[in-house]
């Protein structure tokens, strides 16, 4: 149970918080979000978000529940859209452009910025169909040679080709819960989006299952620039370079994994690594 | 003794309350059976005399005591078949905008609208049919349909608004709402998560609703199949305007026969038994391939929708 | 943005305007219909109409008798209709569980789909013909016999709403089933099953096939149950299909009846249900 405390005071919004990720980070910014705020109808759930995401590197999202993570996550690629009666106030900058302008090519911004769920979704239909949804329908080819091509190369980012090289045209509800998800990961690798928006994706598999995502995670993180939310933080603490702790909406502090779980600056995310509340 | 195996708790008015039940159970088996035998039954004359005969004869002729139903088969399944053909497009484009577009304060009253049109009585339809759609039919689309399409001989013949095709047009009009309803469902059925699934892979509006289509797939089969076992039992509405001849034409102004129609117009005046057991046979056809189609709808509908149908949706 | 994006773009707008335009068109054929009614039927409307029976053509006459066998009929196929369909609504909720009960469901949805006529053609074997002559009795049970699946349905769908905490609260503190089901579930349900018995009313009170050959029909108030009975569906179908434009007018009036019956229930069961769903 969340124990009732007193929020500690942000950071102006004009200073940014510093992001140190150790080796792994590459000096080009991929997100920008700049005081982002969030409402669902009259309930304020985000408030004055700002951080910066580098390209090619894991940040995982942590915070007890309700704190806004998985909200914040869905602002990237305009995913709470589809709720009615929400509003976003802020900026969030992919490559400098802001996805919120009006104008904004939504069904682009999403084939750029792709996303993997908590419970596995595949659609109704073959392995291969899966895979090639996302290919098709965003016309990226409809060769039969490119395409089989390009289902293979997901399916092997995956890490789930061997187990399906010989039954691609099978029901993807046929395969088993660790690699349907795996295969909702392929799904989204197959269109090479830019930025992996990954909400919980081993909260619903058991630890080997759990186990081979966060491998995959790491292997990743060479090509893509990766987002993950979990209440797991010793599978933040595996599987990310970044970490960025949330709580009652607000961005308590952004950090590298490293010192974050070590030396964090805020007594807040200490209080919360240490198991004191959440 | 008895009383504890009629009842797990071992209570004397549960034993009783449990064979009540039981029997009432029994009660909708026994008047199934009940139907067939007493349909069989009166029509054995029909069916000694005629036998196989009986469903490939086009020969209707009570003063000759000749009875052949293909015309009334023709007339049904052709007239079902119409009314599918308008009202399946429809009611799945009403079904996807009340469940994927409409806002819910939309929804919620436009489907009840649309729901009330499984209300009103087949007699009012078919009242309406003679005198507004008929005339209708007569006066503006038949000519113009004969103008542009006559060299098809579907669109041949003599136009007086009373035919095949106003059947199959009030057909489609009364099969629509039941159809759209049970679509309604089976779309609501299908879990967020695949639309979310679509949307975050870059699919426009119309490409996720394809994906949920695709989920609901077998559930909209049964709708379709339920819209269907509807027409081939709709009796006023058809026999009002369909014209009630037992020839088969490959026109659709001509007028034509159902098997519902048929029963409902020549029942009471039929003279003699070998006349009343074939209409009784005609019953029977209409009895098995109906309890057969509607069977087949709910099985598919059943394994789509978690609610096996909601209030009023029992129809 | 290139084109491949703009035609997806358009198309997804196009067929999305197609939906609308259906959903619009379904409305507006109710409109139609509805208005049609209420315009033609109101001019033939009056209070002789209502309470007369029916005379010679040119003479007037009206739907009193009609009014009268509709009501009559009504009452007669919910005595015997209502109580079986509950029964049966509360063995499927309660206690029909397994393939047994699986298969009892199926036989009852299945026979909500059996066409009315059919229904009219087994009464009228089992009943009619034995007694020799058609009669309100044969009419009442044919139109229970379309009742009873319709009921059992809704009423095992309102029952299965009833959280089962209420029930077994009630076996906890040592009640016998039949007891839990007839003194706690059932009241629960009760306005559920109330309005879903109030929709088969409606939906039976416009069945005319059934009576074509059971009831009958005719041009006299009734007396007795043994006897042929006018309805108003049967007194609007004989009178649209006959040649004279005063019987079409009545046949008109009679629906504006027969309607706001049919859609005075439809809509206050809507208004009731509406908090609930």
């Amino acid at each position: 149970m969340l124990v009732q405390v007193q929020a500690p005071t942000i950071k102006s919004p004009d200073q940014r918080p510093a992001v140190v990720a150790g080796d792994t980070v590459s000096g080009k910014t991929k997100v920008v979000v700049r005081d982002l705020n969030f409402f669902y109808g009259k309930v304020q759930a985000l408030h004055n978000i700002s951080l910066e995401i580098p390209e090619r590197i894991v940040m995982a999202f942590i915070g007890p529940s309700g704190c806004g993570k998985s909200t914040f996550l869905r602002t990237l690629n305009r995913m709470n859209d589809v709720i009615p009666g929400t509003r976003v106030a802020g900026q969030v900058l992919i490559d400098d452009r802001d996805v919120y302008a009006p104008g904004t090519d939504v069904v682009e911004l999403r084939r750029r910025v792709g996303m993997v769920f908590q419970k596995s979704n595949p659609f109704p239909k073959s392995i291969f169909d899966n895979v090639a949804y996302g290919l098709r329908i965003n016309r990226i080819t409809n060769d039969r040679q490119e395409l089989a091509e390009r289902v293979e190369e997901a399916l092997k980012d995956a890490a789930l080709w061997n187990e399906v090289k010989d039954r691609l045209k099978s029901s993807a509800l046929s395969l088993s819960g660790g690699q349907q998800q795996r295969l909702c990961i392929a799904r989204a690798l197959a269109i090479r989006p830019e930025v992996l928006l990954m909400d919980e994706p081993a909260s619903a598999l058991d630890p080997i299952a759990t186990s081979k995502i966060e491998e995959l995670i790491f292997d990743l993180k060479k090509q893509y620039t990766i987002v993950i939310v979990t209440h797991n933080m010793q599978q933040a603490a595996r599987v990310s370079d970044t970490t960025a702790f949330f709580l009652l909406g607000k961005l308590i502090e952004v950090n590298s994994t490293e010192k974050m779980f070590t030396a964090p600056n805020e007594k807040m995310t200490e209080d919360y690594i240490t198991g004191r509340f959440g | 003794m008895t009383r504890r195996v009629l009842s797990p708790t071992g209570n004397t008015g549960d034993a009783v309350f449990r064979v009540l039940m039981f029997a009432v159970a029994l009660l909708m088996v026994g008047i199934v059976i009940a139907k067939l035998i007493a349909l069989s039954t009166d029509s054995m004359l029909s069916i000694r005399q005629f036998g196989f005969s009986f469903l490939t004869s086009q020969r209707w002729d009570p003063v000759k005591g000749e009875f052949g139903a293909l015309p009334f088969i023709y007339g049904t399944v052709a007239s079902s078949l119409i009314a599918l053909l308008i009202s399946v497009p429809f009611s799945l484009g009403i079904a996807i905008f009340l469940v994927e577009q409409a806002p819910h304060y939309i929804s919620r009253p436009i489907g009840f609208l649309v729901e009330l049109l499984a209300a009103i009585p087949s007699v009012v339809y078919g009242l309406w049919g003679i005198f507004v759609l008929a005339p209708f039919l007569r006066n503006h689309v038949e000519p113009a349909l004969a103008t542009a399409l006559g060299w098809l001989p579907l669109f041949q013949g003599s136009i007086t608004g009373i035919g095949l095709l106003t059947g199959g047009i009030i057909l489609a009009i009364m099969v629509t709402p039941i159809i759209s309803a049970v679509v309604r469902d089976v779309l609501t059925a299908v879990p967020g998560s695949q639309r979310e699934a679509a949307l975050a892979l870059g699919a426009t509006k119309w490409e996720m609703i394809r994906v949920v289509l695709v989920n609901g797939a077998p559930g909209i089969a049964g709708a379709v199949i339920l819209g269907l076992g509807r027409a081939l039992g709709e009796t006023m509405a058809v026999t009002m305007v369909i014209g009630n001849r037992p020839r088969i034409s490959a026109s659709l102004f001509e007028p034509s026969y159902t098997i519902a129609s048929a029963i409902a117009n020549e029942f009471t005046e039929a003279t003699g038994d070998l006349y009343l057991s074939a209409l009784v046979e005609l019953g029977l056809i209409l009895f098995l391939v109906t309890f057969v189609v509607n069977g087949i709808a709910r099985l598919l509908v059943w394994n789509v929708t978690r609610k096996t149908g909601g209030v009023g949706r029992a129809a | 943005m290139n084109n491949t994006d703009r035609l997806r773009r358009v198309n997804s707008a196009v067929m999305t305007g197609l939906t609308a335009l259906c959903t619009l068109l379904a409305v507006g054929a109710l409109l139609i219909i509805l208005s049609y009614i209420a315009w033609q039927g109101i001019g033939s409307l009056n209070f002789r109409f209502l309470i007369d029976s029916p005379k010679p053509v040119g003479e007037g006459g009206g739907i009193g008798n009609a009014i009268q066998g509709s009501l009559v009929l009504l009452l007669l196929s919910s005595v015997f209709g209502l109580p079986i369909g509950i029964a049966v609504g509360v063995y499927l909720a309660e206690i029909g569980r397994g393939r047994f009960g699986s298969a009892i469901r199926f036989l009852v949805d299945t026979l909500t789909g059996i066409p009315s006529i059919v229904t009219g053609v087994f009464v009228y074997a089992i009943l009619v013909l034995p007694m020799k002559h058609f009669s309100a009795f044969a009419g009442g049970v044919a139109l229970a016999l379309i009742m009873v699946p319709i009921v059992a349905r809704t009423t095992e769908e309102m029952l299965k709403l009833v959280p089962h905490s209420l029930r077994e609260g009630a076996l906890a503190l040592g009640a016998p089933q039949w007891r839990v089901t007839l003194g706690v579930v059932i009241p629960a349900a009760a306005p559920g099953i109330a309005t879903g018995a109030m929709l088969a009313i409606a939906r039976i009170s416009g069945e005319t096939a059934p009576l074509l050959f059971t009831a009958f029909g005719s041009r006299f108030f009734q007396t007795s149950l043994n006897e042929p009975i006018a309805s108003l569906t049967v007194q609007i179908y004989n009178y649209a299909i006959s040649p004279y434009d005063e019987w079409h007018a009545q046949a008109w009036a009679a629906t504006l009846v027969l309607m706001t019956l049919v859609l005075g229930i439809n809509i206050i069961v809507r208004l009731l249900t509406r908090r609930k769903f």
